[in-house]
């Protein structure tokens, strides 16, 4: 009789997670979900600035440098490459969560390093970028880029959100990354090993894929529209 | 092992260093008897009651300090003419021959209104209420990471301390109201408040923010996650359904006010233009274009209309369940409350261009919000009734308490009443920004959550400080603060729909507001009592933790919700022994004639149903 009624669980009516998760990767979620209206506050209020604004700079003129390439026209190349990176740095971090699951710590070790380069190498291309777009005069409050209709743009709008907002995903790399280092630091001692499961791996994870998620947006918004 | 004793072993191995002070405790029982300084039980206390404690009164503080400053802009408005040697002494040159200036003046109104919303009604009602009453309700040893619930404390702290520091700053605190639209907040030369004082309030705020988030991101998941066996989320008292939805309501809010500070920190430093357009500061021409400072009303806003409810909220569910205790009754349409606090969080994030009906609002626009406003009165309705009903014919017991429960019913019709006038944008137009509005949201929501918050203080009291507040005090209390609070706010009706705008200094050079001078002098004459009588609150509140009458029973009210199943003097961990299991709703009152069922005690087969 006990069994019977074992075998129809009723999740919600008390002393067991109704989501069947622990209190931590609850959290994330509803701490992702709040992160998620930030970023969207953010590209919404980019989203009626720009549409209120009779004209706009061409991405594909703004972007189309290149490092170690001169004055080569290459519209886009290297936000996509920048693209490719953290996408990529998303499948590591699957298979070091995978690897969690089986508890598999040398997978884990060799996945998580990776997805840790693949976030540095991201900001470095960042790094790149903003100061390629300093140099050439663009910055908070100075905009440089013409109008897309060739008429000299009389907002600093433009630049003033793409810094800010890729900016402020720089930033949620750059926490990620140190995350994904403490984690890494814990795999290393073992204490996931000794704890008996590696869902911070997966909570970290979570975050990451996040940030990920967030840079389709963000590139998008600014380098595709 | 129980249930509970699994989740809590989760806790552990997630929460390594918690586990060194004892928290999470579950293994089965027993009673942990720890070593605790005076700093770890005290100051960076993880244990949840404490840190309400810590919330309760940091709010005290600050409530002191936000409603004094009404005292002093109340007698300039009252007092226009006559000037107060004293307010030199405390105020400097900010009140020059005993007469505030119009600068102090406004960083006064300023002051007043940010902290009583954010630092008193937010952090001091929900953050004190949430974190006492989520785990001894739920049946939890502790919240889900009492770790991150003492950070959300110390954040909080910390905001305040800065916030406190802008009072000090040469150039005085920010002073562009509560609400620091740009682009006076945007520019340090457009006010002498919008300078370094400026900056401190943001930074406070965005420290606020994060402060809101920990604890949130906790409640909802001690409520989800961390419930006792049988508590069903049907089985919940509503006071834990008020925390939950007011919860998430900060979660999904508050983010969207921070994207607005940063955007509006940039403006004030990085030159940018995110909220400036053609503007013209001191004569000179500013390079800035593009920008929208109605861009800013529509992120603050979809903070700032939730954020009423996030002050409302927890006030009604302790309304709901002060009412239920105290008229031995059940609480009446239990699942409609639910239902009606569910309704409104939905609106509330629907509505907030009801606050920008004057700015130019596409008129179209404006009728769907007017529509979505006037929607939250049937939620709003539904609650009211049942709470009229709970009442009705109850076995009523006037503690303070209840009566201020009653009076919260009573200040939420008659303020809530206002709302559908303001919530249609024809009649809006006529009454924005005038005493009018001042009168509402003061009444529905500062009267109210304050009288819900003096109820929460005065029934669960006994949890926090195994003492009683003094009654007698809490009667004089009550009805000075009731009928007070009627004779200030009442008359600011008339004054709105005769046209009298809000936020000036000095009305006594427009003609047309000179009838109303007798009538402010009354308004600001009532402030001062009804402000003493809360330091006799005060006073209660400091007196009955030391000197109060000592609780001889664990269950003072005889209540049926967990939090009376605790020892007088609960330790960490809440329960000595296992934590009870839960059988049964939290209404059983005068039920096939008891008096009351405590939620612990199993159906009986004989029982009629419910």
């Amino acid at each position: 009789m006990d069994n019977a009624v074992t075998a129809k669980k009723k999740w919600w009516s008390g002393g067991s997670s109704p989501f069947n998760v622990s209190y931590g990767k609850l959290m994330m979620w509803y701490f992702l979900i709040s992160d998620a209206f930030t970023f969207g506050a953010l590209l919404i209020a980019y989203g009626t600035q720009r549409f209120m604004a009779e004209a706009w700079p061409d991405p594909n003129v703004v972007f189309h440098s290149f490092p170690f390439m001169g004055h080569a026209d290459m519209p886009l190349v290297f936000v996509s490459l920048m693209t490719f990176i953290l996408i990529m740095s998303s499948v590591t971090m699957v298979l070091a969560v995978n690897a969690g699951h089986y508890m598999d710590r040398k997978s884990v070790v060799k996945w998580l390093s990776l997805t840790i380069i693949g976030g540095i190498m991201f900001l470095s291309c960042q790094a790149w970028e903003w100061m390629h777009l300093h140099e050439i005069g663009a910055w908070w409050g100075s905009n440089p880029f013409p109008n897309a209709d060739g008429t000299a743009a009389i907002s600093t709008n433009f630049v003033d959100f793409f810094f800010t907002i890729t900016g402020f995903h720089g930033l949620h790399v750059t926490s990620g990354v140190v995350l994904n280092i403490i984690v890494l630091i814990n795999v290393l001692k073992g204490t996931y090993e000794h704890r008996g499961h590696y869902e911070m791996v997966e909570k970290v994870g979570l975050y990451w894929h996040f940030v990920d998620l967030v840079w389709v947006f963000v590139f998008t918004c600014f380098y595709l529209l | 092992m129980s249930n509970e004793a699994t989740l809590h072993s989760q806790d552990l191995h997630h929460h390594g260093h918690a586990a060194d002070h004892g928290h999470g405790n579950g293994h089965d029982g027993h009673d942990h008897h720890h070593e605790e300084t005076f700093i770890s039980k005290y100051v960076f206390s993880m244990d949840h009651k404490m840190i309400a404690k810590q919330f309760l009164i940091t709010g005290i503080i600050w409530a002191i300090i936000g409603a004094f400053f009404s005292v002093l802009f109340r007698l300039q408005l009252g007092y226009p003419d006559s000037t107060f040697p004293w307010l030199e002494s405390i105020l400097g040159h900010w009140a020059e021959g005993g007469r505030i200036t119009a600068e102090a003046y406004y960083a006064l109104v300023t002051m007043h209104g940010t902290i009583l919303v954010f630092f008193v009604l937010t952090a001091g009602l929900s953050g004190t209420f949430s974190n006492l009453l989520i785990p001894l309700q739920v049946g939890a040893r502790d919240m889900a990471s009492p770790f991150m619930n003492m950070l959300s404390y110390w954040f909080f702290f910390l905001a305040s301390v800065i916030m406190m520091s802008s009072l000090f700053v040469q150039t005085g605190p920010a002073s562009g109201g509560w609400t620091s639209y740009p682009p006076l907040s945007a520019l340090g030369d457009a006010s002498i408040g919008s300078k370094i004082g400026m900056d401190l309030w943001l930074v406070s705020m965005a420290i606020f923010v994060v402060s809101s988030l920990l604890g949130s991101l906790n409640y909802i998941s001690t409520i989800l996650n961390m419930r006792t066996k049988g508590m069903s989320m049907t089985k919940m008292p509503l006071t834990i359904w008020g925390f939950f939805f007011t919860a998430i309501l900060g979660v999904l809010s508050f983010p969207v006010l921070l994207s607005g500070f940063v955007l509006l920190l940039f403006d004030r430093h990085g030159g940018t233009s995110f909220y400036l357009s053609e503007l013209f500061v001191a004569g000179k021409v500013l390079p800035n274009e593009g920008g929208s400072a109605i861009l800013y009303q529509h992120l603050f806003w979809f903070l700032g209309h939730p954020e009423v409810y996030i002050i409302i909220l927890p006030a009604m569910g302790m309304v709901s369940e002060i009412l239920a205790v105290n008229s031995r009754k059940p609480i009446f349409g239990y699942l409609a409350m639910v239902g009606s606090m569910f309704a409104i969080t939905i609106l509330a994030f629907l509505v907030w261009a009801h606050h920008m009906f004057v700015t130019g609002l596409n008129p179209f626009l404006g009728a769907f919000f007017v529509l979505l406003t006037l929607l939250i009165a049937v939620p709003s309705a539904i609650k009211v009734f049942n709470w009229i009903t709970t009442i009705w014919r109850g076995n009523i017991r006037f503690t303070p308490a209840s009566l201020f429960s009653i009076g919260f019913v009573s200040t939420f019709i008659s303020g809530g009443l206002t709302g559908i006038w303001l919530g249609n944008s024809a009649i809006d137009i006529h009454l924005h920004d005038t005493y009018f509005v001042i009168a509402h949201f003061h009444i529905v929501m500062g009267v109210s959550a304050f009288f819900g918050m003096f109820a929460g203080i005065y029934h669960w009291f006994p949890k926090m400080y195994g003492r009683y507040m003094n009654q007698t005090l809490g009667f004089i209390h009550f009805w000075i603060t009731l009928v007070g609070a009627y004779l200030i706010f009442w008359p600011m009706h008339y004054e709105g729909m005769a046209g009298m705008p809000r936020r000036y200094f000095d009305y006594s050079n427009w003609a047309s507001f000179n009838s109303f001078n007798g009538l402010n002098m009354f308004i600001s004459f009532v402030v001062i009592i009804v402000f003493a009588t809360q330091l006799l609150f005060v006073f209660n509140f400091f007196y009955s933790i030391f000197k109060g009458r000592k609780l001889t029973t664990p269950n003072p009210w005889n209540a049926t919700t967990l939090e009376w199943t605790t020892p007088i003097n609960p330790g960490h961990g809440n329960w000595p022994g296992e934590i009870p299991e839960v059988h049964r709703w939290a209404y059983d009152y005068s039920k096939d004639g008891k008096d009351f069922i405590p939620q612990t005690v199993p159906v009986s087969p004989d029982e009629s149903g419910h």
